[in-house]
């Protein structure tokens, strides 16, 4: 297996972009990656494309194709595949691109993904997004995603003693980490009463502890790390790339404030780059719903099982604190097109990692992680990036 | 849903027959036809539930997909059976009496429909043991 890097990066606005199409954003992001990355079309190699849900958003089907032709590459004849995991499939096309260069059967691979939402109305998008947990069993009882995630905060609420509050605190900081990020969909404070007092969705979450929807595209491309320099004098090197399976449906798991899949895959990821926890200077989680980051916090290791609550509120995931967590505003304040976000993680951890941050810019940063996850849990997708081999 | 999809699970989801592995001795609800422990060696079969159990985690729902939007707000709830497994399900109680802990029994519903002339949907739902059915 050879070392990978990232060598380029692009990502359009995020947010309801009603005038765009879904070729569109695609077309944007990549073509702003490969020219980060300084690559003529020619010298791509193969295309991933992380989508969740086309057929229901744009009813449309056979991604790959429909992004390879309008890059221009199909005339070129670059294969080009569409990859889906729910919400992780974003960090499952990177994954793949990340797996191709590594065997060393290509070179330079895009890596993209893009989800189109506010075409259809709220309902359907509703609908679509609860086709990622189980359709036959959660799905025909009235399950929603809020509802599923809300059952994860209620339990969380009643084992640990977390409380709304410090629900309400992973929306406020992502909210002021937007404030920051251009091409966030909200870029507005929030306070602790804007959250609390908002809509009820399911209890106990509201309005505000969830993600909205959006649309939104991002890419990076990707080289072998001994090439990586020609490309680009700050490649950012993958140091790990990890994905894990969990059961689909939420009632299976033996522990429903853990998501197994992300402790299996942080695992992996922690051995494959020799690092702990502790060595993480940064980390875009998979903050779908509030109570999503603080459960991401403690199942990477980041904090005890249970201290996810009272840690957010003490600032330790805020920028300037011990770990900061979705410097970007998260899929919270970024918003979360759901094929997108994966890859959009990557991008960001790889600006911090070059300096370009701007004014979320975490000083000394070393060692990024990102987290994505699919469903209530049944996919996991962790990688490590480092500024050095 | 269409019609053979939902139809297919009719006597699952009106009667709680899932299944239970004689080789470990685990049960399923939903039903499983391989079990995840014994894989190609276990012996499944079905199993008819007692339909008792205990409210591990819940929710109120506000807002929902279209089919069920005639039910908001409702009570989502993750049920552990008495012989092991847990499902999804609702439980039909007054909101401000719902609680982790609750012993609830399974009893048939109407769970949704798809609109005014379309398919309406029966299944197992739960109330509070103390109560009839
Ligand atoms: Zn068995």
């Amino acid at each position: 297996m050879r070392d990978v890097a990232i060598i380029g990066v692009g990502c359009t606005e995020f947010g309801e972009l009603w005038d765009k199409s879904f070729r569109e954003l695609f077309v944007e992001a990549g073509v702003s990656a490969i020219e980060d990355a300084n690559v003529q079309g020619g010298k791509i190699d193969a295309l991933y494309v992380g989508n969740m849900s086309g057929g229901r958003f744009i009813e449309q089907e056979h991604l790959g194709a429909l992004i390879a032709d309008y890059s221009g590459l199909a005339s070129l004849n670059v294969p080009s595949t569409r990859v889906e995991a729910a919400c992780a499939s974003g960090g499952l096309a990177l994954r793949q691109g990340i797996l191709a260069v590594a065997s060393g059967y290509h070179d330079i691979v895009v890596a993209g993904g893009a989800e189109k939402m506010t075409d259809v109305g709220v309902e359907t998008t509703t609908d679509a997004l609860a086709a990622a947990a189980d359709r036959e069993w959660e799905g025909i009882m009235g399950a929603t995603f809020p509802g599923l995630y809300a059952m994860i905060a209620r339990l969380h609420m009643h084992k640990y003693g977390t409380t709304q509050e410090q629900l309400a605190a992973v929306a406020v900081k992502n909210h002021h980490n937007g404030t920051m990020n251009p091409k966030a969909q909200f870029q507005n404070e929030i306070s602790i009463e804007t959250v609390t007092n908002s809509l009820m969705v399911a209890d106990p979450l509201r309005v505000f502890d969830c993600s909205p929807i959006t649309d939104g595209a991002s890419a990076v491309v990707i080289a072998p790390a001994e090439i990586a320099k020609k490309y680009c004098d700050t490649p950012v090197y993958v140091k790990a790339s990890a994905q894990a399976s969990g059961t689909i449906s939420l009632h299976d798991r033996p522990d429903i404030t853990t998501l197994d899949a992300t402790v299996a895959a942080a695992n992996w990821a922690y051995k494959m780059a020799k690092l702990k926890p502790k060595d993480i200077s940064f980390a875009e989680v998979h903050d779908c719903f509030t109570i999503a980051e603080i459960c991401a916090i403690e199942d990477l290791g980041f904090v005890k099982k249970g201290e996810g609550g009272p840690a957010t509120e003490s600032g330790m995931t805020a920028l300037g604190g011990k770990v900061p967590i979705n410097p970007s505003g998260g899929l919270k304040a970024c918003g979360h097109p759901v094929g997108a976000t994966g890859v959009k993680q990557a991008v960001e951890i790889t600006l911090q990692l070059r300096g370009e941050a701007g004014k979320r810019q975490i000083n000394g940063a070393k060692i990024g992680l990102t987290h994505n996850v699919g469903g209530s849990g049944g996919t996991a997708v962790v990688h490590i990036f480092g500024r050095e081999k | 849903m269409s019609v053979p999809r939902f139809w297919r699970r009719l006597k699952n989801l009106y009667n709680l027959i899932g299944t239970h592995c004689e080789k470990c001795g685990r049960f399923f609800y939903p039903p499983r036809n391989m079990c995840p422990k014994c894989r190609r060696n276990g012996i499944v079969s079905p199993f008819k539930f007692k339909g008792s159990g205990v409210v591990v985690t819940y929710t109120i729902v506000h807002t929902s997909a279209k089919d069920y939007s005639k039910l908001t707000p409702y009570i989502l709830a993750i049920i552990k059976l008495d012989e092991g497994p847990s499902l999804t399900s609702q439980v039909i109680c007054d909101h401000s009496q719902i609680c982790i802990g609750m012993r609830v029994r399974s009893a048939f519903r109407k769970l949704g429909e798809e609109s005014d002339k379309g398919m309406i949907y029966y299944g197992t739902k739960f109330v509070p043991m103390e109560e009839k059915a």
